[in-house]
């Protein structure tokens, strides 16, 4: 990775103006680092170790011999590739939709001069409150009306659009500046072009960050898949995760290990490939 | 970092009307442009979350239980949220789990935020990198994760500390400690998420405040007490709203963790409306117990608002 080559020259360049307040702060640092990241590491290297070394006392950090075992005793367990395409059919799916219709309400919040426009911000905001649970059940109700149980649309419409993403695309689109959209209005273009053609393409930074975050979100969600599917082939593979540590299975800690591998790698892959610029783009984006 | 990007402004208020327009046309046919606009939104919002929630509310007023007729009862699913024992451990517990964990989280982030803040620490993309990986761990996984860490038997953190000389015993299964670890995963999970909103705020500070604190003399400690802090007032506001309603809501990994235990200690108010609602099928009184976490979650935040908001009004 170029990034770390970069990082690493202007290391070598602050080593010689360190202080001794520097240095200490770098170890703390390296020390909470260390304890942020242990979990992740734990998940990675318990996934390839032999059952017998994952029981062992005193326990290791790492595996004495490398194993397969785990990952191919939890891909028998479950449908895998199934669980994981449901996953990427889900989230993409809701994360797809919901770009769409959030720019656009956040387009028309932030940029054009409506009657009860501020009723109506408030009114998107106080629904972020709804602890999710609270609604469930009405919710579940109506999904089962609509016959979308255990269907991609039951998963995916009801969150189609939510009030976070609108607020921050608002936010955004309130920060551009207002003269950017003047030479188009002034060759004649409608609201609609400029919101495609001048707004989105200056709005790629937090379309990308919203994108990944409902991604993230949806990927890792339990209890909605739980509800909506009660056919296994329809689950995903965080609520498939689940089925593996249900009241009477004790399954062996390498094989959750595995598992969680598995859940976690497409989402740490996609973060650390986007990560300079999705820092970056909270960074500038209307979030704080 | 933002070099390319136009300075961001928050909260900017809508030009004047006789000034600048937003958009051409007359007010009606500007009406009609948004709700174009809106539309697809809205109808996605009413109907998947405003409607079940008018339906809650109704349902709060009544003994539904999934099957037959639900019966009207008034208001006593509410009087049975009030003085249910149960109910005032959940809130007790809740309470003490926003306190453990949204001050920690929100401590955590800022520290961490201002020490990679200064272009003088090094590996400053790294770090950054690092604490923001958890969050793209779901509670489920991280839950997994910890429980292994500190297993009794096996669990190497556990093995770590008892060569340090300290015993942690089975600490899911102590009264005392387990309320304190389920917070502390939340804490590992969430805090880099507010972590990088700091520094997107600090980014934001003018330099030239910090430029004239140098020069009248202010110390480091002065420039981070009389600058920094009230210039984040406003990320602060955001920040600890965002944390509090996750306090509140605390679910996944308790579930995973404790499943409420040992001996209710970690029940919460979001873990009693599941056991309610999809357990016990007692959808009224978990209907009632949903709106009155959701008034308190409103109070709590329109009180952080007003209270941090207006610091940073009163010094511009």
């Amino acid at each position: 990775m170029s990034a770390l080559g970069g990082t690493l020259t202007t290391a070598r360049r602050r080593l010689r103006e360190l202080r001794p307040s520097t240095v200490l702060a770098t170890l703390a640092l390296v020390v909470v680092s260390a304890i942020v990241l242990l979990p992740i590491a734990i998940i990675v290297l318990t996934a390839f170790k032999p059952a017998g070394e994952v029981n062992a006392f005193p326990p290791s950090l790492l595996p004495d011999t490398w194993t397969l075992d785990n990952l191919k005793e939890v891909t028998s367990e479950l449908p895998f590739a199934r669980l994981i395409g449901n996953s990427f059919l889900f989230a993409g799916g809701v994360t797809a939709f919901a770009l769409v219709f959030d720019s656009l309400a956040a387009y028309a919040l932030a940029r054009i001069d409506f009657t009860g426009r501020k009723v109506l911000l408030v009114a998107i905001i106080a629904t972020l409150m709804i602890p999710f649970q609270a609604t469930l059940i009405p919710l579940y109700q109506l999904v089962a009306d609509l016959g979308w149980v255990n269907t991609y649309a039951g998963l995916i419409a009801p969150r189609a659009a939510d009030a976070f993403g609108i607020f921050f695309l608002r936010q955004f689109f309130l920060a551009l500046p207002r003269d950017i959209d003047a030479a188009a209005r002034m060759d004649g273009a409608g609201e609609f072009r400029i919101f495609r053609s001048v707004v989105l393409p200056n709005a790629m930074p937090a379309l990308l960050t919203l994108g990944l975050f409902t991604f993230v979100n949806n990927w890792n969600d339990l209890l909605w898949p739980l509800v909506f599917t009660t056919d296994a082939e329809m689950g995903t593979i965080t609520s498939g995760l689940t089925l593996l540590t249900g009241p009477s299975g004790i399954v062996p800690h390498g094989v959750m290990m595995a598992g969680s591998l598995i859940a976690i790698v497409p989402l740490v892959v996609a973060f650390l490939f986007v990560q300079r610029r999705f820092i970056e783009n909270i960074a500038t984006t209307g979030l704080k | 970092m933002s070099a390319d990007h136009p300075p961001v402004r928050r909260y900017r208020p809508p030009a004047p009307l006789g000034g600048r327009r937003r958009a051409t046309g007359s007010p009606a046919g500007r009406n009609t442009k948004a709700l174009l606009f809106l539309a697809p939104a809205l109808i996605v919002l009413g109907l998947f979350v405003v409607w079940p929630m008018i339906s809650a509310l109704r349902l709060s007023f009544t003994d539904a239980s999934g099957f037959g007729r639900e019966e009207w009862v008034g208001l006593e699913n509410y009087a049975a949220v009030f003085t249910d024992p149960d109910i005032l451990n959940a809130v007790t517990n809740t309470v003490l789990y926003t306190v453990l964990f949204t001050p920690t989280a929100v401590i955590a982030a800022l520290g961490l935020a201002l020490l990679l803040n200064s272009p003088r620490m090094p590996f400053r993309s790294f770090f950054r990198t690092a604490l923001f990986v958890p969050f793209v761990v779901s509670f489920a996984v991280a839950a997994f994760a910890w429980s292994y860490l500190i297993d009794p038997q096996v669990g190497l953190v556990n093995y770590w500390l008892r060569g340090m000389g300290i015993r942690m015993g089975n600490v899911l299964e102590d009264p005392t400690w387990a309320m304190p670890m389920v917070a502390f995963v939340a804490v590992w999970k969430l805090f880099g998420f507010y972590f990088v909103i700091f520094l997107a705020g600090l980014q934001d500070i003018p330099n030239s405040l910090y430029e004239a604190a140098r020069m009248d003399g202010a110390g480091p400690w002065s420039r981070l007490r009389n600058i920094t802090l009230p210039m984040l007032s406003n990320t602060m506001a955001f920040v600890l709203v965002f944390a509090t309603i996750a306090a509140l809501q605390a679910f996944d990994q308790i579930y995973v963790m404790t499943g409420g235990g040992p001996y209710g200690n970690t029940q919460t108010v979001v873990m009693e409306i599941y056991e309610s609602g999809f357990r016990k099928l007692d959808i009224g009184f978990a209907s009632a117990l949903s709106y009155v976490l959701l008034v308190a979650t409103l109070i709590l935040s329109l009180v952080q608002f007003v209270f941090f908001g207006r610091r940073e009004k009163d010094l511009s």
